[in-house]
Order: structure tokens, then sequence, then C-alpha cells
């Protein structure tokens, strides 16, 4: 799939099969899912119907042959217009889901039954199938990990290309299948029956099959077809309101009337934008479950967000060295360096490197000098070696400050002072000692990731607030909520305080998102209205979330709220622009619908359109053209900026609003003159 | 147009601002008071009806109940101002010795003001007895009103009320709000403003007509009547039966300048109060005003057009010389933005884009201001509507007063604006067509398809006012317009109480700066945009066969 991003708007071979498919969807079943064009459908059938009597009879009273096979035609084109969006839109879903599918090519499993191994198809495994996979096999299915340990390649899935571990028991035992072992032999509990496989949902998902209209998109739904009806009762009871005035309205002209009036632009492109929308997401390599889940993602109010790991780098790192007076720079960075030499943590490992960076200080082998190593124990909360008679340690302040009491040495006042300004800001402070002796402190910080400020306040201005979540005492999480800017944070946070603060959140009315790897934050996930799994997480988050991020990058979240947004945006601006453009197509057909009774109302026909039937006939041809000329628009969705929601609106109505008003005027005058150029009218 | 006619207009919009807030804390204070005001004089009467009506006060309603409450006392006045007219020649106070008024007749004019409308397809003072003018006819110009506040107010509890934690299920009680609109608003405006036309010269007695001989010696029979006491209530109550035929342009009915001013205010009092009103319900009184905003602007483009239309033609045809033009053009447009239908004028003698504007002012679902209570309840289906487009364009679900607007919501509001053209464009295209319709027109032309659009749309629209130049005493219009009102009035108010009812259990969502505010200029623009973009697409292509052409055609030098 990673090789299918780029897939470009217009890409030749999906073109050539929506063409294709835009007259499949012909079929009255399919244009029935879509009211306002199956209207437009009916429309197309009575005028075809009437062209066919004009080309049997014909008679005078009837609207020139040309003029009904023009506006037949162009109605029809109406309908294959809004097909092909949305046959497009499709296209490129299925385009994905080709390349999905070659992954789940036949392979055979080795499945174990009481012990033994025998060889199925993959196709027939059920859940709960215990199977063994080997280095260069196929993983057949979904499931997770209950025996052994392997290195994975899920380039397939992620477009990662770096292998990643998969062991049984704890967070990382799940696999996907069509992901392959390169390394050592695994035992995998199948997960799903088939069909039913996290490849097989995401195919589904990307083709549309499954595609069910999302909550907002059904009540839009509503609302075109309470406008089609509207449009219906004012066109229909215009023939005799007509008649009154000894005007007869021909069946052509009222069918165009109709179906210029009826919001086809936002009805033929509804579907197309629900269906991209799904799309934009894929692109991010994040996979919505459903598509009131990206819808959800606009609404978002709520942002929770784990520290470790999205909004600081993850580990503690050494960054600053404190020497006690009396004690240089130098001595305390040897002392430190001796002390994490063998120690493998990652604050051990950044000591060294720290010292390494900063004092030039090579690292040494403890073993060469001869050196033991005393690893850091929950008792002494203290790690370093013994040098000879050297004791050098590390460790906590108050552990390092009882071990050199212990010694009989003196602690300096200082070290306290320092530790508490190192705490007070949100860091924690590691003591070193040489036997009696305090050196220094030794500065570990949570870094905060670069950028991540940015980001925050783009939340913020979008109106979401977002909150860490972190095990941190309450005053390193504000220190560290401080630098990075998130609004607020949940400090001691344990699964149950998590899932509180959710459910408060929504108690207030607030929808909230998280993302969430690990199987204790199923629960939560499954609360959350917006749930993104990481792809790296348990088979229980990834069932619990309605989401997965398939590069298991938390601040992911960010586009997943900017995609909803963009959907939902869009979908207002094109049904804006769709009953915007219907003031100028008023303009166009009335005048030329009553000029003949009535030839003083000349004034009404504002844009000077050459004849009554050109008029009519350049609202059809518009009317039709703007759907394909937005299918881009709708494919990629308006531009979205975090502005404030009236800001945002003004834009918008400015675009669509007036612009939706002005544009057929000149769009149907440009026709207009192309007709009187050609000579067609 | 000249500086003193629209000097008129602003003082008078002037008085609708100044009285907009203290009536509309006062109505708040009346229906979602702990304590109702003036506890000594009025609180007894109130106490006793609950009494006698056997309502117990602390008892709210579901959305359902409520409906059924409505419906139910809506059929039963309607019935008893039916049988009144049918019996009125054997009933006391009928000096005239006024006979039975005709089945078709009786049922129009039942239905007519038990819908707020008071559409008059008879001459006030040839049909009906005093008995039937007062018992039957003022009564609904107090329930009708005190209905259609309560409809609103229900509609306003069930978006600005916050659900407990087990959910909030009534939205008020139907008998309660019934009581207070008329104990506490009705009544006592109406008997001030009784005196106080009474004051001017208007009538109040029970006499027989009295004929008079003219200064020129001729013999002329003065109609008689307590006309001051239906007087303040034709207007505060936006109902507009006259008590003669000829309205509020009758002298007795509308003597002076001053009377005119007073009548037009009343008009608009409740309807603008209530934005007030409804702005406190909300907690934030810029909700209100936000409404309030956009019915002004509605209301100013409607004035300046008809005043403008009226005053270049020098058009005094069918205008009173006391009033001029500025004060008719004034009064067209007031008493058709509010669902009124008194008439100071005839708006079958204006320009045709001077009538064009009273005809757009009712099509737009009489949400200028509007009816008592209807007007509120529109426009906030208008809201809905406007937040659902605004919301999506920002990038939300929609939400109005921090709740969800989904899928049952629409479909209610769809079919509150579905109904409306239904009926006013199906009933004018059956009666353009037929000879039983047809024959009824006095003119031909575009003007009389305007005739028939104004007839159908001020019925449904359930605002009463007559173009006139139609002969609507006849089984069919009579039956049909019956119909129009019926619908236009219990049809539209089922879906609100209905939206009412969804949004009242909704959770709210705290505004945030993602949050598209609703009180703003930016709102009451967009709120206004849609407003008359859904007027204008549903009724333009009927209003262009109407008025649209007989303008044109009238500067071609054609009239009809």
């Amino acid at each position: 799939m990673a090789t299918d991003k780029q897939v470009s708007l217009f890409d030749p071979s999906i073109m050539r099969r929506a063409v294709g498919d835009s007259f499949g969807k012909l079929h009255p079943r399919l244009l029935a899912k879509n009211p306002v064009m199956f209207v437009v459908g009916v429309g197309s059938v009575l005028t075809t119907a009437l062209l066919i009597r004009d080309l049997v009879a014909r008679s005078p009273e009837h609207a020139p042959l040309w003029f009904t096979s023009a506006v037949t035609v162009w109605l029809w084109f109406t309908v294959l217009f809004a097909n092909f969006a949305e046959a497009v839109a499709e296209g490129r879903g299925k385009a994905q889901a080709a390349s999905l599918r070659k992954m789940r090519q036949e392979s055979t499993a080795r499945r174990l039954i009481g012990g033994r191994e025998e060889s199925v198809p993959a196709s027939q495994l059920r859940k709960g199938d215990e199977v063994v996979v080997e280095a260069g096999q196929l993983i057949p299915g979904d499931g997770e990990v209950i025996e052994g340990i392997a290195s994975v390649d899920e380039s397939a899935i992620t477009g990662e290309s770096a292998p990643v571990i998969r062991e049984s028991g704890g967070d990382r035992s799940s696999v996907t299948g069509g992901t392959k072992v390169l390394s050592d032999r695994i035992v995998v509990r199948i997960g799903a029956d088939p069909g039913q496989s996290f490849l097989d949902r995401m195919i589904a998902l990307v083709e549309g099959a499954s595609r069910q209209k999302t909550p907002n998109e059904i009540a839009l739904h509503i609302l075109l077809v309470g406008l089609t009806l509207v449009f219906l009762f004012a066109c229909v009871t215009l023939v005799p309101l007509a008649l009154y005035s000894e005007i007869k309205l021909s069946a052509t002209v009222i069918v165009a009337l109709l179906v210029c009036l009826i919001p086809t632009t936002i009805g033929g492109l509804l579907s197309a934008i629900g269906i991209a929308g799904m799309d934009r997401l894929l692109r991010k390599n994040v996979i919505a479950m459903s598509g009131r889940a990206v819808e959800a993602a606009g609404d978002v109010d709520v942002l929770l967000l784990d520290k470790t790991g999205t909004i600081t780098l993850g580990n503690r790192m050494a960054t600053e060295l404190i020497p006690v007076e009396g004690v240089t720079l130098e001595e305390l960075a040897d002392s430190a360096q001796l002390a994490s030499l063998a120690d493998e943590t990652p604050e051990g490992r950044s000591i060294v490197v720290l010292v390494k960076e900063r004092h030039k200080l090579r690292g040494r082998n403890l073993h060469d000098l001869g050196a033991q190593f005393i690893p850091f124990s929950a008792h002494t909360r203290m790690s370093g070696c013994d040098l000879g008679a050297r004791q050098i340690r590390k460790g906590a302040v108050e552990a390092v400050i009882a071990h050199v009491e212990r010694h009989g040495g003196q602690v300096p006042v200082q070290i306290r002072r320092d530790a508490d300004t190192i705490a007070a800001a949100g860091a924690t402070p590691l003591a070193v000692s040489d036997g009696a002796r305090i050196l220094g402190i030794i500065e570990l910080k949570d870094v905060v990731k670069s950028g991540i400020q940015e980001r925050f306040a783009r939340f913020r201005a979008m109106g979401i607030r977002t909150v860490m979540i972190t095990g941190d005492n309450p005053r390193t999480a504000q220190a560290i909520a401080k630098e990075a800017g998130v609004d607020d944070f949940l400090a001691e946070a344990t699964p149950e305080a998590k899932m509180r603060l959710i459910k408060d959140e929504q108690q207030k009315g607030k929808l909230v998102a998280m993302t969430g790897d690990g199987t204790n934050d199923a629960p939560a996930l499954a609360q959350a209205d917006v749930g993104v799994a990481m792809n790296s997480g348990t088979q229980a988050a990834k069932e619990a979330g309605n989401m997965v991020d398939l590069d298991s990058n938390p601040t992911k979240l960010l586009e997943v709220v900017e995609v909803g947004k963009q959907l939902l945006m869009t979908r207002g601006s094109l049904t804006t622009f769709s009953i915007a453009n219907d003031v100028a197509k008023y303009f166009a057909i009335l005048p030329a619908m009553f000029m003949g009774a009535f030839p003083d109302i000349a004034p009404l026909n504002v844009m000077h359109l050459a004849s009554p039937f050109s008029a009519i006939l350049s609202a059809v041809i518009f009317n039709a053209l703007i759907i394909i000329l937005l299918i881009p628009l709708a494919l990629r969705g308006v531009k979205y900026r975090p502005l404030g929601a009236a800001h945002l609106l003004r834009r918008s109505l400015l675009v669509y609003g007036v612009g939706g008003v002005v544009a057929p005027f000149v769009g149907i005058k440009l026709i207009d003159l192309c007709l009187v150029a050609v000579g067609a009218v | 147009m000249t500086a003193n006619g629209w000097l008129q207009i602003l003082v008078f919009f002037a008085l609708v601002v100044a009285v907009t807030a203290p009536l509309g804390a006062y109505m708040f204070r009346v229906f979602e008071g702990r304590h109702q005001p003036l506890p000594r004089l009025l609180g007894p009467v109130e106490r006793a009806l609950y009494r006698l009506g056997g309502v117990d006060r602390t008892r709210e309603q579901t959305w359902v109940e409520y409906t059924v409450a409505l419906l139910v006392f809506s059929a039963a006045g309607v019935l008893v101002t039916y049988v009144l007219q049918r019996l009125q020649h054997v009933l006391p106070l009928n000096p005239q010795q006024l006979g039975a008024v005709e089945p078709t007749l009786a049922f129009n004019t039942a239905v007519s003001f038990g819908t707020n409308t008071n559409w008059q397809s008879y001459a006030g003072e040839s049909t009906m007895s005093y008995l039937t003018q007062m018992a039957a006819l003022a009564w609904h110009n107090f329930t009708s009103a005190a209905a259609g506040m309560g409809v609103a107010l229900a509609v306003a509890r069930g978006l600005t009320r916050r659900p407990g934690p087990d959910g909030a299920k009534t939205l008020g009680n139907f008998w309660v709000d019934l009581t207070r609109a008329i104990v506490y608003v009705l009544l006592p405006l109406s008997l001030v403003f009784a005196l106080v036309l009474v004051s001017q010269g208007v009538l109040q007695n029970f006499a027989a007509y009295r004929e008079v001989t003219t200064l020129e010696g001729a013999k002329q029979l003065l109609a008689m009547g307590p006309v001051a006491s239906q007087e303040a209530i034709k207007e505060l109550g936006t109902n507009g039966g006259g008590f003669f035929n000829a309205n509020s342009a009758h002298p007795f009915e509308n003597p002076t300048p001053f009377t005119n001013l007073i009548e037009m205010l009343l008009i608009f009092a409740i309807p603008a109060g209530l934005t007030f009103t409804y702005g406190r319900m909300a907690r934030d009184q810029k909700q209100g005003w936000a409404i309030f905003a956009a019915m002004s602007a509605l209301f100013f483009a409607g004035v300046a057009a008809c005043y403008w239309a009226e005053a270049h033609g020098h058009n005094m045809e069918g205008k009173e010389q006391r009033f001029g033009i500025a004060a008719s053009a004034l009064f067209a447009t007031v008493t058709t933005d509010a669902s009124c239908g008194a008439v100071n004028a005839m708006h079958d003698s204006f320009t045709p884009l001077g009538g064009l504007v009273p005809l757009v002012n009712i099509a737009l679902g009489e949400v200028i201001f509007g009816g008592v209570g209807a007007g509120l309840y529109g426009v906030l289906i208008f809201v809905v509507l406007t937040v659902f487009i605004a919301g999506l364009m920002v990038g939300r679900t929609p939400e109005y007063l921090g709740k969800k607007i989904e899928q049952r919501e629409m479909k209610l509001a769809m079919l509150y604006i579905l109904i409306f053209p239904l009926i006013i464009l199906g009933l004018s295209a059956w009666a353009s067509v037929v000879p039983y319709g047809v024959s009824s027109l006095n003119n031909g032309g575009p003007h009389g398809l305007s005739e028939i659009l104004y007839a159908y749309t001020s019925g449904t629209g359930n605002n009463g006012s007559a173009f006139g130049g139609i002969n609507a005493n006849t089984r069919f219009w009579n039956t049909t317009l019956a119909v129009a009102m019926l619908f236009g009035r219990f049809f539209m108010m089922i879906p609100v109480l209905a939206i009412a009812g969804s949004m009242l259990n909704k959770k709210t969502v705290p505004p945030g700066p993602g949050t598209f505010p609703t009180n703003g200029v930016l709102f009451t623009a967009l709120l206004l945009g849609v407003i008359v973009i859904v007027g204008a697409l549903t009724f333009f292509p009927a209003l262009s066969l109407g008025p649209v052409v007989e303008h044109f055609v009238a500067h071609g030098g054609k009239v009809y």
C-alpha cells in the first residue's frame, strides 16, 4: 500500500475503469440510493421518451427536436458525471485494495492439532486455531503470538521497512496476516475467521463495499431530499400556474428547470466526498473502521495524549552536570561516566553520551579497569561500580545522601537546593558520590519532541483542548505540560483515572479522542469517541479503537482531526455552492419560459442570453459540467486552516456562497456564447 | 419618499426596540419565573382558572402530551365557534337580527380564528352578531394567540433546557402557558390599550346600527359595536380580524395617526418581546438579539421596498388620507411581517412591486417578527437549518446552543419547510385552472394570479390579510382556504414541537473556539440569507408569473 500513496488524482487506469462504472451505476437500484440523482435519472428517462415521441410524430407544438435532444443528452450526462465522481473515488480505493489483495495470496498454514502439525490452506483457518510460522514464511492470518519471539517484516502493511519484534505476552504479541517472519519460529493463535481479518476489513473499507452512510451524511441527505421536493412542487405547480397565463410549458423545459434547481452538485458529489475522506486518511496510513469515526474526529473537543512517546522522546536523558562546590566539572563527569558505563538503561546510556559529547571522555571498559558493576536495585535505588576501594554511586538524591552519611561523609547544603530546583523544573536529579563525598548532580530531563508546541498551538486554534496523560508526579507533569504547551495534564495516571477522565469529559458533552497501544488502554480506547490504536500495539487495543495508525505515530491524531473537519467542510461548502447556484439558474430559465407570453419581462434576462432555448440549454450544460469541475475539490477536500469558527465560516461563505451566486452567471453566459459561436442555437 | 415618511418609520421602529426588552423580561417572569408578576392582582385569577380546569400547574408535560393538549383545545374551540355561528340567529346579543352563517363560511371562519389567521371571507358588520364577535371570535383572538406563545415557549425550552443526570423529558404545561399568556400578558395589555383606543374615538357599545344624515343630506347606516375591546387584541395577538370589513382602514377601528402607530406597535410588541424572552431562556441575551436583528433587517428591506414602490408611483389608491403613503406602506409591511393581517389600506391597489412586498413577507414563512409565538418558533426552524449548513462549513457536525442537530431534527425541519409551499403552490395551482376558482376573481391576467397566490399564502401563513379583489365567500374558496389555514397552523406546529421534544434531552456541549457562535453579526447575516434563499427559491417561479410579470407589463403600459 505504501507504494500506492502517490496515486495521482486522475490516474489514467482509474479513469478508464470509472468511465465504465459510471454506466454500470445507471442501474435503478443503485441510482435510488441517491434520491437527488434518482430524480435526475427519472427526468432523463422522461425527456428521452419525449424525444422518441417527437422522432416518431413531430408536432409544431412541441419544442424543436434539436433542443429536446440536446437537453436529453445533457441530462444523461448529469447523471453520468455524478456516477463518475463516485466511481473515481471508489476507483482510488480499489487501486489500494488491489495491492492489499496481492498480499492475501493463498498460502499454506501449518496448523497445530494436539501437538501435531498439519498443512491446511490459510483460508480454512478459524478463530482459535494455532499455527506455526518460521523464518521466511508468511503469517497466515491475524492473531497473537503465544509462543516464541521473532522479527517480522510488516512493510506490506505499514510501509516501514525495518523489521519489528513480535513476542508472546506483553504489548508486542499481535501479528497481522500477510506479514513475513524473518527469523526464528513462533506459534500464533489465529484471532479472526476467514473474511474477518484486518486485511479483509481494510479491503472492504477502501473499496467502499461496506460503506454505510454516516449520521451527518444522512442528515444532509434529508436536507437535500427536502429541497428536491420543494423544487419538485415549485416546478410541477408551475405548469397549471402558467396555464392560467396561457403559457404551455413543455415537459422538457420543466424537467430542465427541475434538474437545474435541485441540488445536483452536492447530491452528485456527496458519496464521493465520503469515500475520499476515508481514502485521505488511508493515504496518511490511518485506517478508519467506520466513516462515523472520521466524522467524529472533526468534532473532537478534547485530546488525550500519552506523555511518553507522544509529547516527549520517551526516555529521560542526561542534560546537565552540576558539581558541588570544590568539585571540578571534569571530576564529576569522570565519576558519572564510571557509574554509568555498565548501566544499560536509557538513562545510564544518556549519561555516557553526555560526558562523551561535552567532556570528551571516551568510553572505557569496566572489565579492563577491574571494576565491579553494582546494578540498580529497588532497595538501594542506586547503581554504580566499585573500583578498588572507590565506591562510585549514582542514584536518587536521598538514597545517595543516606549512602554518604553512612560512610560518615559531609552533605553540602547546596546539593538539596540544586536537587529541588531541578525537580521543580520537572526534571529528575541524580546525585553522584565517590565514597563519602558527594560530587554533584546529574540532571535527567524528559526531552520534549521538537515542533510539538506548534502542533498544540494548532489544536488550540481549532478549539481542541489537549490533555497530557502521564504516570509522573504532578510537579514533574506540570513542568513538562508547560514546556510542551498542553492545556492540561493528568498526573500519576492509572488506567482507571484515564477512563474516569474520558467519562467526565463525555458527561460534559465533549467528544474525546485518544491514542493507545497497550492492552490496558483498550477500555479507554473503546470508551473514547475517537480511539486511534497504534499498529504496533496489541490486538486488544486495535479491536477496541475505531482507527488504526499503521505508522504508530501518536501525533497523527492532528491529521485525523483535520481530515474529519475537511470532510464536513467540503460537504457544507458544496451544499452552499449548490444552493447559491440556483439564483442564476432562475434568472436564466424563468425569463426564457415566460418571454413568449410576456415579452415585457425581457429586462429579467439579465445575462442577455441569445434565445430562450439557448438559455435553458446553457443552464443545463452548466449544471452538468460543474459536477465534473468540482470532482477534484470533492476528492481533495476543501483546505482546512486552523482558524476560529467565525473566521472559517466567513471565508467559506465568501468563496462558496458569494462565489456560488456569481459563478453560474459567468458560466451560463460563457456556455451561451459558445453555443452561439458554434451555431448550435 | 419623504423625510417625514421615513421619520414615521424610524419612530415606529424605535418604539419597537424600546418595548422589546421590558416586555420580553416581563414575559420571562410570567412563563419561566418562580414568582409571577402582580401576585395580588392576577395570582388569584390564575389559580381560580386552574381550579376550574383541574390543572396541576406543577406537573409538566412531554412534547406529545403538550401537542395533544394543544390540538384538543384548538379543535374544541373551532367546534364551538362553528356551532355559535350556525345558531347565532337564536342566540342573544343580535340586535341586527343577522341570520345563521352558511356552513362553509362558518367552517372557514371557525378555522380562521382558531388558527390565529383571522382570514375573513365575510363582512363582520353584515354577518356576525355581537355574541359571535365577542364570545366566539374574540375568544379565539386571545386563546389562539396564547396557544402560539405556548408552542414558542415549549420549543425554546426544548432548545435551552439542560438535561439533568436522568435527562429532561418535559417542556412545560400547555394549560399553564395558555392561562398565563392570557391572564398576565394578553388581557392586561388589551385592557389598557382598549382604553387608549377609546380615548382616541374607537367605538365601544352594544347599540344597534345608527342611521345618520350626512352633510349632503344623504342617509347613511353607521355600524356600531364593542370595537375597541376587539381592536387591541386584534393587533396584540397578531390576529387581524377586523370588527368591520374595512378593518383598520375604518375610522371607527383606527381613527387617528396616533391609533395607527399604537396598533402597529401592538402588532410587533409580543413577537419582538419573545426574542428577548428567548435570549433570557438561552442564558445569553445576544442569542435573542441576533434573531431580533435578522427580523429587523428583513422588516427594513420590506418597508423600504414597499414605501419606495408606492411613493414612486404616487399611489394613493386604496389608502386613507389620514395615514398617507408612508404609514400605509409601513402598516402593510408590519401586518404581513407579523402574520397579523389587519390592514389600513387595500393591498390590492398597491403597485405590483408594492403589493409584492406583503406577499413576500408572508411567503418567507411569517418569521419577520411573525405571529405571536409562531414568529419565534418559525424562525427557530430556520435557525436550525442555518446552523446545519454553517456547522458543516466550520468542520463540525452542526450544533445549536450546544445541542447537536441530527437526522431527526433535519427530517422534522424539512417537513416544516415542505408543508408550507406544498399547500400554497398546490392550492394556487388548483384554483388557477378550474372555473370555480378563477370565477371569484375580479381581475384577470397576472394580477388575478397575484390575488390567488396572496389568498393561499395568507391563509397558509396564518396571516389573514386579503389582497382583496377576490370573492372568497364561495364553497370552494371557503373550504380550500380553511384547509390551508388548518395545515399551515397545526401541521407546522407538530413538527416544531417534535423538534423541541428531541432537542430537549440532548447533551449540551459547552461552546469553544471551534464552535460557530450563533449570537453574532455573521450568524444574523447567514440566517437572513437562509430565510431569503429558501423563500425566494420556493416561490420565485410562481411570483414571477404574478406580481413580477405584472410589474414589467405595467411598465409597458398595460394594467390589470
